[in-house]
């Protein structure tokens, strides 16, 4: 092949890739399911925010480097014998500044920009809102999600409401492997460990429904592992919760003792009564010899375990 | 070997800087080791509060017992480096009875880590009992077991010396033994400080 | 008398009773052409014994291209698994299987493709680049390639009898603990990477040494080959982390076999624990592949761009501060395992930090190319793809350790789409590279060009539309892993795209295979008789293509960087008469290398099925050959002066 023809080979085939590129990004703007970009709370936005200001510091090198391997390919060609040819240059002390400084300029600003976006986006630090704050407690289950509503006394699983603009306190533990619980339109993910409590604040900023799942992967249910988290006014909230106290079953020891066994693709549930202390056992029995939970058990009574 | 006798002078040359090499060489392997061992450590210090409603160290380790077994394993690391210098000083059969009574020491060091075990297990405070006690057994028993490869490795050394003498290869793998046992010496002593003496205070 | 093994072990599922069929016809295929050739004993004295760094290095690359084949079909069934089960489908997977394809994808391509492509090509190389006759350690090097067979042949003789691990190639507990994978899947998982860890420790240790100590005279530090430095460097990384992996795997073994509790939920246990050692190791891993992979394209671009590499100092210094900082940069991969701000923030400030000489490498590579008069070699081609590849997937890594972003991103495809991104583009392209362009060195022949640049456009395209596909998807809220999903998220469009990808690289992959069995048949007209095909720089350049098996007769004596290329300018290619030969010092081949590793073998068939007789057989017998082994005093030869003159005058009458 002609050194021309061998370019525009080249090219050819560098704008196919591009092309492709560009065909997925039409679908991605189009399809409006991009959850990193259609944030619906304040923790979201901010991820936002913050995800497309690094892209942008970093494109500041990523496009020249892509200009140079581009150029250069091009210009020094072997076979372009009028460029210039100095095949025993070693360095060049400028030109290594010129390469070392402005990258390390743009990774402190990036550096100080993660300090603060870090601390501000803990996922442990309450968020600054003057409206009362909701507690929920998650428990991650083989493999469906529970959620207990301490204050309400009501419990669900794989559905969970609560009132719009209202900061959601959500206490998170685990009776199963690892999992991770993510509602990507509100805010990041966060696990959730067997005998440990993490805790998620996140906030939705207006009503809608958004897709829960879990983010880590726990078995072969795993990928049933999803969840409807729904934000409605606080009049919606208070009437569902009334809903939701008329159901027959409730959450007390036996039946967590099924509901913790293994199951797929559970279809939601409401529990009208849940038992004080049953988050608190779920997350101590890991911790000191326990009782199990339920099957006619003393809950909670401790025991000395045999080996 | 008859080669080199063969060729004596260009080839002792080459056969020392084989021996530097392999010295050399398990100095790195020494360097692994550590690391394996701060793993452990690490480990052991995460998890020692991990007692799950059993015994912790204050409960049932006995410093006295863990004095012996040092002094025991600190004298075994005297008596190797004695028997180096008996080693370089061709004297084999000094050479021998040192390494024999390090060998014995090591011996008797593993037995009393052992009476220690079993005690523990036949009490119910077996490795399974707990993650404090899963990583007490991990970390002392991988010292241990290595005391125990030592051991078989310097009584294969005293036969080969019982029936080679010192030759230029037995001192290189005698150099690589004596690390190892002073690289032992010295997990020792952190193990029965970070592990015992802090356990008890 | 056969612990837990029964004959239920064997699977009845067809998609892994196809599998079996199809490793069994490779199998006897070549049974069979050993058979019919006669090469049995040809196969043993010249192979499997050899103690020879070369012979060493072509069996690592030839199991590691095997076990490429058996990680890509696992792609492409996750690939095709995710394109089908949309909706209400199912696919053709399930669960139980799928789970096992994707922990066993990550498991061989970066402990049975990826490692012993790199130990392949360092054996290969290292010796001849710096003037030395073989490693340090010769019989090590063999049992090291030995450990790594048999964590091949555990690995799959799980998928004959019994099962995999189902937990992701990491195996996080409490997942892998007793409780929630009964099975000996993760136990095959264990000793398969225990056993050929310790391969892998023993030939960094191996190479280490050799570097340190086996150098020509004259060849100081920093007259080194930039590829030295990077496998030095990669090589320490080796020895400080590998022996993190051995306790780590060792603590879920005793765990899972003693029921003790380091990392169960209960008893005191912590899986968070696991979570940090795995990834003190495997950080580090990541940087022990790709330093090497750097080191080659460094050599390529200078080689290929006909010029000095730009700023040998600063790629030092870089490659040096890059080994130091992957050290301190391991808890980025669970930023939301929930360590808090300080932490957190402290990480991934490190993790950004090492961008910065990785972006100095950049620039210095294409500052080679800048006023240079570069040649279109495949190599040179692989090393274009790499700095296009490797720029994004550095990108999006920066953009990962932004905790406040990674909330979002993580074990997400965005992450799959990176890794994959950094680990193609930057290792498997290096590799792919590095291996063209020394295949004439050890083979004799050059490759042919022309499938070897289709292979690569394919290769670097379908990376292309494989995973933009999936950075997209990562932003859409999709976890990785799943084996099906709704029809609502709109995921699938960009699935499918992902899809071709995968086919547009197996393509590439065919491709590949077509260029070995065309330069093959075509080898009579590509032999390299100069020993020097690509204009060189470096000391592997100066001997016969194939070397002789003891390398060089004579020491060449360096007294520059591009120590050949500074050869060449003086006219003093090949050893000048008057020449006086030496008996040269060779190590002997041995059996023992394979007969250590085969009990190894026992212990962990032993381990895996609870047959403790088999498992006391392996250690009695593991410690028996290191006894006969040691006390063994015959392990050397002499190679007489007249020979090696023999040898050589027939390689001069040929290069002439």
């Amino acid at each position: 092949m002609s050194d021309r023809a061998k370019y525009i080979f080249f090219l050819l085939l560098a704008l196919t890739v591009i092309g492709t590129i560009i065909v997925v990004l039409v679908l991605m703007v189009q399809s409006g399911n991009v959850a990193i970009l259609n944030p619906k709370g304040a923790i979201a936005l901010y991820e936002r925010d913050l995800f497309l200001g690094t892209i942008f510091l970093m494109l500041i090198v990523v496009i020249p480097v892509f200009i140079l391997i581009i150029s250069f390919t091009w210009i020094f060609r072997a076979t372009n014998l009028a460029a210039k040819y100095t095949p025993e240059a070693e360095g060049s002390l400028i030109l290594e500044i010129v390469w070392w400084v402005p990258p390390c300029v743009i990774i402190l600003i990036l550096g100080l920009i993660t300090w603060k976006s870090t601390h501000e986006l803990d996922p442990y630090a309450p968020l600054a809102e003057t409206t009362p704050p909701i507690t929920i407690q998650v428990v991650a289950l083989n493999w469906k999600w529970l959620f207990i509503y301490p204050n309400e006394r009501i419990a669900t699983v794989n559905f969970v409401q609560f009132p719009e603009k209202t900061p959601v306190n959500f206490q998170i533990t685990a009776d199963a492997p690892m999992n991770s619980f993510w509602i990507p339109q509100l805010g990041g993910q966060i696990y959730a460990m067997a005998g440990m409590m993490t805790k998620l604040h996140l906030i939705a900023d207006g009503v809608g429904d958004y897709a829960g799942l879990s983010a880590n992967y726990s078995g072969r249910g795993f990928s049933g592992m999803k969840f409807v988290a729904r934000s409605t006014s606080q009049a919606d909230f208070d009437r569902w919760v009334e809903e939701v106290r008329q159901d027959p079953d409730t959450l007390d020891g036996d039946a967590y003792a099924r509901l913790a066994a293994p199951s797929e693709k559970n279809p939601i549930e409401y529990y009208s009564s849940v038992p004080q202390d049953l988050y608190a056992k779920i997350i101590m029995k890991f911790m000191v010899p326990m009782q199990e939970i339920g099957d006619g058990h003393d809950d909670g009574e401790p025991v000395m375990h045999h080996n | 070997m008859l080669d080199n006798q063969a060729n004596a002078p260009m080839h002792n040359t080459h056969a020392q800087a084989e021996r530097e090499k392999v010295v050399f060489g398990f100095w790195v392997y020494i360097m692994s080791d550590c690391v394996l061992f701060a793993s452990l450590f690490a480990t052991y210090a995460v998890l020692q509060g991990g007692t799950f409603g059993g015994p912790s160290g204050k409960d049932f380790f006995s410093l006295p017992f863990v004095l012996i077994e040092t002094v025991i394993l600190l004298t075994s690391s005297f008596t190797c480096g004695l028997a180096m210098l008996a080693a370089y000083g061709k004297r084999v059969r000094t050479l021998l009875v040192l390494l024999a009574v390090t060998l014995l020491l090591g011996i008797a060091f593993l037995g009393m880590e052992f009476t220690e075990f079993s005690h523990l297990i036949s009490e119910g405070h077996g490795p399974g009992r707990s993650a404090f006690l899963s990583s007490f057994f991990a970390l002392v028993g991988t010292h241990g077991l290595h005391v125990f490869l030592g051991s078989l490795w310097l009584l294969v050394l005293i036969v080969q010396i019982f029936f080679r003498g010192v030759t230029p290869m037995i001192l290189s793998k005698l150099s690589c033994f004596s690390l190892f046992w002073h690289f032992l010496d010295i997990i020792w002593i952190f193990l029965f400080t970070l592990v015992y003496l802090m356990g008890v205070l | 008398m056969f612990g837990k093994l029964t004959l239920e072990a064997i699977p009845h599922d067809p998609v892994i009773l196809a599998a079996m069929a199809f490793m069994a016809l490779g199998g006897l295929g070549v049974v069979g052409a050993l058979f019919y050739f006669k090469r049995w004993k040809w196969l043993w004295t010249e192979w499997l014994t050899s103690v020879d760094h070369k012979k060493i290095g072509i069996m690592y690359i030839l199991v590691s291209f095997v076990m490429l084949l058996r990680g890509f079909t696992d792609a492409l069934m996750m690939r095709s698994q995710q394109v089908l089960a949309v909706g209400d489908a199912v696919g053709y997977l399930p669960p139980d299987h799928y789970d096992q394809i994707f922990t066993a994808h990550g498991v061989i391509m970066i402990f049975f493709v990826a490692m012993p492509f790199m130990f392949g090509l360092l054996n290969l190389i290292v010796p001849l680049q710096i003037g030395a006759r073989d490693v340090a350690f010769p019989f090590l090097n063999s049992l090291s390639f030995w450990l790594f067979m048999v964590g091949v042949v555990l690995m799959n003789l799980s998928l004959v009898l019994g099962e995999f691990a189902r937990t992701g190639w990491l195996a996080y507990p409490p997942l892998s603990e007793l409780a929630y994978s009964p099975g000996v899947g993760v136990d095959y998982y264990i000793w398969a990477i225990q056993i050929s860890g310790i391969g892998t420790l023993l030939s960094g240790i191996n190479f280490l040494v050799t570097i340190l100590k086996m150098r020509a005279p004259g060849m100081t530090l920093m007259r080194m080959p930039v590829f030295i430095w990077t496998t030095l460097s990669s090589m320490v990384l080796v020895i400080f982390a590998f022996p993190i992996l051995t306790v780590t795997l060792g603590l879920l073994f005793l765990d899972r076999f003693f029921g003790m509790h380091f990392f169960t939920s209960d008893f005191g246990g912590n899986p968070m624990m696991y979570v940090n050692l795995i990834w003190a190791w495997g950080h580090p891993e990541v940087y022990i592949l790709i330093l090497p992979s750097f080191g080659i394209f460094s050599e390529v671009v200078a080689t290929f761009a006909q010029k000095r590499l730009f700023g040998y100092t600063t790629m030092i210094w870089a490659t040096i501060a890059i080994m130091l900082l992957s050290f301190i940069v391991w808890l980025h991969h669970f930023f939301t395992m929930g360590a808090g701000a300080n932490v957190n923030a402290f990480f991934g400030i490190m993790t950004m930090i090492i961008a910065v000489p990785t972006g100095v490498k950049v620039f210095n590579w294409l500052f080679t190319m800048f006023h240079g008069r570069i040649i279109f070699s495949t190599p040179m081609l692989w090393t274009i793809g790499f700095l296009a590849t490797f720029t994004v997937g550095g990108m999006t890594g920066v953009l990962m350790a932004v905790p406040g972003v990674d909330f979002q991103l993580h074990n997400s495809l965005f992450l799959v789409a990176h890794f994959h991104n950094v680990i193609i583009g930057g290792v498997l392209f290096g590799y792919f590279a590095g291996f063209i362009y020394w295949f004439p060195k050890i083979i004799g022949f050059r490759l042919n060009e022309r499938w070897g640049k289709r292979a690569f456009w394919c290769w670097v395209t379908g990376s292309f539309v494989a995973f933009i596909p999936l950075y997209i998807l990562g932003m859409m809220g999709m976890t990785r892993r799943l084996n099906d999903y709704g029809s609502t998220e709109g995921w699938y469009p960009f699935l499918v795209i992902a899809g071709i990808g995968a086919v547009i690289i197996a393509v590439g992959i065919l491709f590949q295979i077509i260029q070995m069995i065309v330069s093959i048949k075509e080898r009579k007209q590509n032999i390299d008789t100069t020993g020097d095909p690509w204009n060189g720089r470096t000391l592997e350049w100066s001997t016969a293509s194939p070397p002789p098996f003891y390398n060089f007769a004579i020491i060449p004596t360096v007294h520059d960087r591009d120590a050949f290329w500074e050869m060449k300018q003086r006219g003093d290619v090949r050893p000048q008469p008057p020449l006086h030969y030496e008996d040269i010092h060779m190590p002997k081949n041995t059996a023992m290398g394979i007969i250590i590793a085969g009990f190894t073998f026992f212990v962990g068939f032993g381990l895996i099925w609870h047959m403790m007789w088999l498992v006391v057989v392996g250690l009695v017998g593991v410690i028996a050959s290191v006894i006969v082994r040691a006390c063994d005093q015959d392990t050397a030869y002499y190679v007489p002066a007249a020979e090696v003159a023999r040898i050589e005058g027939a390689i001069n009458a040929r290069m002439l």
